[in-house]
C-alpha cells in the first residue's frame, strides 16, 4: 500500500525535477559555478609559479588604493542619481500612458518608449556620440543660435555619462510604473479630491503609495542595471570616465590580473545588494511583494 | 420652505453631439433627501459629477448654499460624495480614511483623532479606527465611507448607488439604516439610482430622469399614485401597460378600445382627445379579482395564466379572454385566492381612477 502510494508521488517528483532541471541548469552553470571559481579566485594570491595561497590581498588592495575605492563610491552615488532622475522623468510618461491616454493613443506611445530598444545599446550610445561631440550636430546648432562662439565638446562630462545613463533605463522604469498606475482606481483620486485634497497631497497620500511596489521595482532594476552598465559610460564618458565596472575590465583584460578583478566583481555585487536592501528598507517595501506585484 | 441647499438651473452638459444633461432645473431643501432615479445612461451620473464638481456645466447654474459654484473646483466645494465602490483607500486604516478630509483642512492631530472617533461611534463602528478597510464587511464599509464624508459637515451629501455593489439582503438593510443617519444628521442628501424601490423608500422628492430630463419631481406618492408621463407610470413600481384608442372622453375619465375586442376604463393625465392613439398603465393592485361566474359585476374575464407566489407581494398572471393580453393582478392579503389554479375561469375589475390613461406622443417614444 505505502509503495503504491510513494510510487505516483516519487513520479510526479521526477516530472517537477524534469520541468525544472532548465531553469536549475542555467542557475548552476552560469551564476553559481562562475561566481564559486571568482571567489577561489579573489580570496588567494600568488605565492610562486602556479602556487597560489588564500589570501585576503585583493580586497586589502582595494581598500590601500584610493582610486579603487574613489571610483566605486562614485559609480554608487551616480547610480543613485541616475536612478532618481530615471524615476522623475519616467513618473509623468508612465502617468500619460496609464491615466490620460485612452485605447490606441496608449498603446502608441508606450510602442513609442520600446522603438529605441530594438537598437543595440551600442549602436544608441554612439547616437548620442554624433549628437554631442565637438563636430556633432547639437555643437553646431549651438553655434548656429549663436548661444556659444565656437563648438563646445559635449561628450567625455559626468553629466554626459548621466543622460545616456537615464536614456537607456527609462523604459525599465515605466514598464513597472505604468503596470502599477493602471491598477489604481480613479475614483481613489476623485475621492481623495472630494475630500479637500489638492494635486500634490493626492500624489503624496494616494498615487504613490499605491504605486510604491512598481516605484521600487523599477528603482530596483535601473539601479542594477545602471551600476553594472559599461558602454554607456565608456562611451559617453570616454576611458577616464571613473565607472567600476571599467575598472573591473581593466584588471581581467588588460593587466590580466583576474585576482583583483574577481575581488572588485564580489564588492560591485556586496554594494549593489546593501543599497537595494537600504532602498527596500528606506520605502518599507519586501522583496517578494515588490517584484510579485510587477 | 426655507432656502434650497442645491439649486439647479438650465444645466446642460453635452459631450460631443450627445446631450447627456439637457436643461435640468431643480431644487433641493435643506435637510431633505433627494433622489435621481433613471435608468442606466439618462444623465443621473453625469448631474451628480457636476454638482460634486468633476465636471463642469456646459450651459446654466450650479448654486450650492446660495454660492454659485462656476468655478470652484471639487476641493473646494461644500459637497462631499460617497461613491459607487465606495473608494475608500486602502492604504490607509479605517481611521486615516476617516480623518482625511479633517487632516486637509489643517484640523490639528489630536482634535482630528477625536472628531473620527465620535463619527465612527455614531456610525456604530466605535472601536474600528485602527482597522486596515479590507477587515471590514460590506456595510461596515459603507458606513465608513459615509462617515468620511458626514465628518466634513458638508451641505450637500451625494450618494452615486452606493448599495449598489451590496447583496440583496444587505441592500434592504442598509436603506433603512442610510434613512436614520440621514434623518438623524440632518444633511441634505442627494442620492442616485436606478433601483425605484430604493428612490421610494428613501427620499422625501424624487427626479425622475430620462434622455437627460427630468420626467417629473415629486414625492415618492406623487410618483406612485399621479404619474404625469408614460415613462414615469411604466419605471415607477409595477404596472401593466396596454395600448389603444380614445373612445370616449369626458371629463377625466376615458374609455379606451384596444383594437382587439377589450375596452377599459381609465383616468386621462393631460390631454387625450376622442380617437386620440393612448396607453394605459394599470397597477397589479389597482385590479381586483372575482370568482368567475359569481353574483357582482367584474367586467372583465379571462384565464389564470400563472402563480408568481412572493409573499406579500404574490401576484396572478391572467390571460384576457377577448383579446388574449397578459394582465398581472396583485393577489389580496387575505389569502382568498390562495387556492387558484393555471388555466382557471377568472373574472377582475379594474379601478378606473388607479387607471392612467396618456396620449401617445408620436415624436418620441415612452
Amino acid at each position: 500500500m505505502a509503495d503504491a502510494a510513494a510510487a505516483p508521488m516519487s513520479g510526479a517528483g521526477w516530472r517537477k525535477a524534469l520541468l525544472m532541471s532548465p531553469a536549475l541548469a542555467w542557475l548552476a552553470l552560469l551564476i553559481v559555478l562562475p561566481h564559486a571559481e571568482l571567489a577561489v579566485l579573489s580570496f588567494r594570491e600568488q605565492a610562486g609559479l602556479r602556487h597560489y595561497v588564500p589570501s585576503l590581498s585583493h580586497y586589502r588592495e582595494f581598500f590601500h588604493e584610493p582610486e579603487y575605492w574613489h571610483t566605486f563610491v562614485r559609480t554608487a552615488w551616480m547610480s543613485i542619481v541616475a536612478t532618481f532622475a530615471t524615476l522623475c522623468l519616467a513618473f509623468p510618461i508612465a502617468w500619460v500612458i496609464a491615466k490620460i491616454a485612452r485605447g490606441r493613443a496608449a498603446a502608441w506611445l508606450f510602442l513609442a518608449c520600446m522603438i529605441p530598444f530594438w537598437i543595440s545599446e551600442t549602436v544608441r550610445t554612439l547616437g548620442w556620440m554624433i549628437l554631442l561631440r565637438e563636430t556633432g550636430v547639437l555643437p553646431a546648432v549651438l553655434v548656429k543660435l549663436g548661444i556659444v562662439a565656437h563648438p563646445v565638446e559635449l561628450l567625455y562630462h559626468d553629466t554626459t555619462i548621466m543622460v545616456g545613463l537615464i536614456y537607456n533605463s527609462m523604459l525599465f522604469m515605466i514598464v513597472p510604473l505604468v503596470s502599477s498606475l493602471e491598477s489604481l482606481d480613479n475614483a481613489l483620486i476623485e475621492a481623495a479630491y472630494d475630500l479637500g485634497a489638492n494635486g500634490l497631497t493626492v500624489l503624496r497620500k494616494i498615487v504613490i503609495p499605491h504605486a510604491a511596489p512598481g516605484i521600487t521595482a523599477g528603482c530596483i532594476i535601473v539601479f542594477m542595471l545602471t551600476l553594472g552598465d559599461y558602454i554607456t559610460p565608456t562611451l559617453l564618458g570616454g576611458k577616464d570616465s571613473g565607472w567600476f565596472t571599467e575598472q573591473i575590465y581593466t584588471e581581467f583584460i588588460t593587466r590580466f590580473d583576474w585576482g583583483q578583478g574577481a575581488a572588485f566583481g564580489f564588492l560591485l555585487l556586496v554594494l549593489s545588494t546593501l543599497i537595494v536592501i537600504a532602498g527596500l528598507k528606506l520605502s518599507g517595501q519586501r522583496f517578494g511583494d515588490v517584484m510579485g506585484r510587477t | 420652505m426655507n432656502q434650497p441647499d442645491l439649486t439647479a438651473q438650465s444645466v446642460v452638459k453635452r459631450f460631443g453631439d450627445h446631450v447627456a444633461v439637457d436643461s435640468i432645473s431643480f431644487e433641493v431643501a435643506r435637510g431633505s433627501f433627494f433622489s435621481i432615479l433613471g435608468p442606466s445612461g439618462c444623465g443621473k451620473t453625469t448631474l451628480l459629477r457636476m454638482i460634486a464638481g468633476f465636471l463642469e456645466p456646459d450651459g446654466g447654474e450650479i448654486a450650492i448654499g446660495g454660492r454659485t459654484m462656476r468655478g470652484v473646483a471639487p476641493n473646494r466645494r461644500p459637497v462631499n460624495m460617497v461613491f459607487q465602490q465606495l473608494a475608500l483607500f486602502p492604504m490607509m486604516s479605517v481611521g486615516e480614511n476617516v480623518e482625511f478630509g479633517l487632516a486637509r483642512r489643517g484640523v490639528a492631530r489630536t482634535e482630528r483623532r477625536n472628531k473620527a472617533g465620535a463619527m465612527l461611534e455614531r456610525v456604530g463602528l466605535a472601536g474600528a479606527a485602527a482597522k486596515r478597510v479590507d477587515e471590514l464587511s460590506g456595510g461596515q464599509r459603507q458606513r465608513v465611507a459615509i462617515a468620511r464624508s458626514l465628518v466634513l459637515e458638508p451641505t450637500l451629501l451625494l450618494l452615486d448607488e452606493p448599495l449598489g455593489a451590496l447583496d440583496l439582503k444587505l441592500r434592504e438593510h442598509m436603506k433603512i439604516e442610510l434613512k436614520q443617519l440621514q434623518a438623524e444628521f440632518g444633511t441634505t442628501f442627494v442620492y442616485i439610482t436606478h433601483d425605484q424601490s430604493e428612490a421610494l423608500v428613501l427620499s422625501d422628492h424624487v427626479g425622475v430622469m430620462n434622455h437627460g430630463r427630468f420626467e417629473q419631481i415629486g414625492t415618492p406618492q406623487d410618483l406612485y399614485y399621479r404619474p404625469r408621463t408614460p415613462f414615469v407610470a411604466g419605471f415607477v413600481g409595477d404596472s401593466n401597460r396596454l395600448t389603444g384608442r380614445a373612445t370616449d372622453v369626458a371629463g377625466d375619465r376615458v374609455r379606451v378600445d384596444t383594437g382587439d375586442g377589450w375596452t377599459v376604463e381609465a383616468r386621462r393625465e393631460g390631454a387625450v382627445a376622442d380617437g386620440d392613439a393612448v396607453e394605459v398603465f394599470v397597477r397589479p393592485e389597482a385590479a381586483t379579482l372575482s370568482r368567475a361566474g359569481e353574483s357582482g359585476s367584474a367586467p372583465h374575464e379571462g384565464t389564470v395564466e400563472s402563480l408568481l407566489f412572493d409573499g406579500a407581494k404574490s401576484a396572478v398572471l391572467l390571460r384576457e379572454r377577448r383579446s388574449r393580453r397578459e394582465v398581472r393582478v396583485a393577489l389580496p392579503q387575505t389569502g382568498e385566492f390562495a387556492d387558484l389554479r393555471t388555466g382557471e375561469p377568472i373574472a377582475f375589475r379594474f379601478d378606473a381612477a388607479r387607471a392612467v390613461c396618456f396620449r401617445v406622443r408620436s415624436d418620441r417614444d415612452g
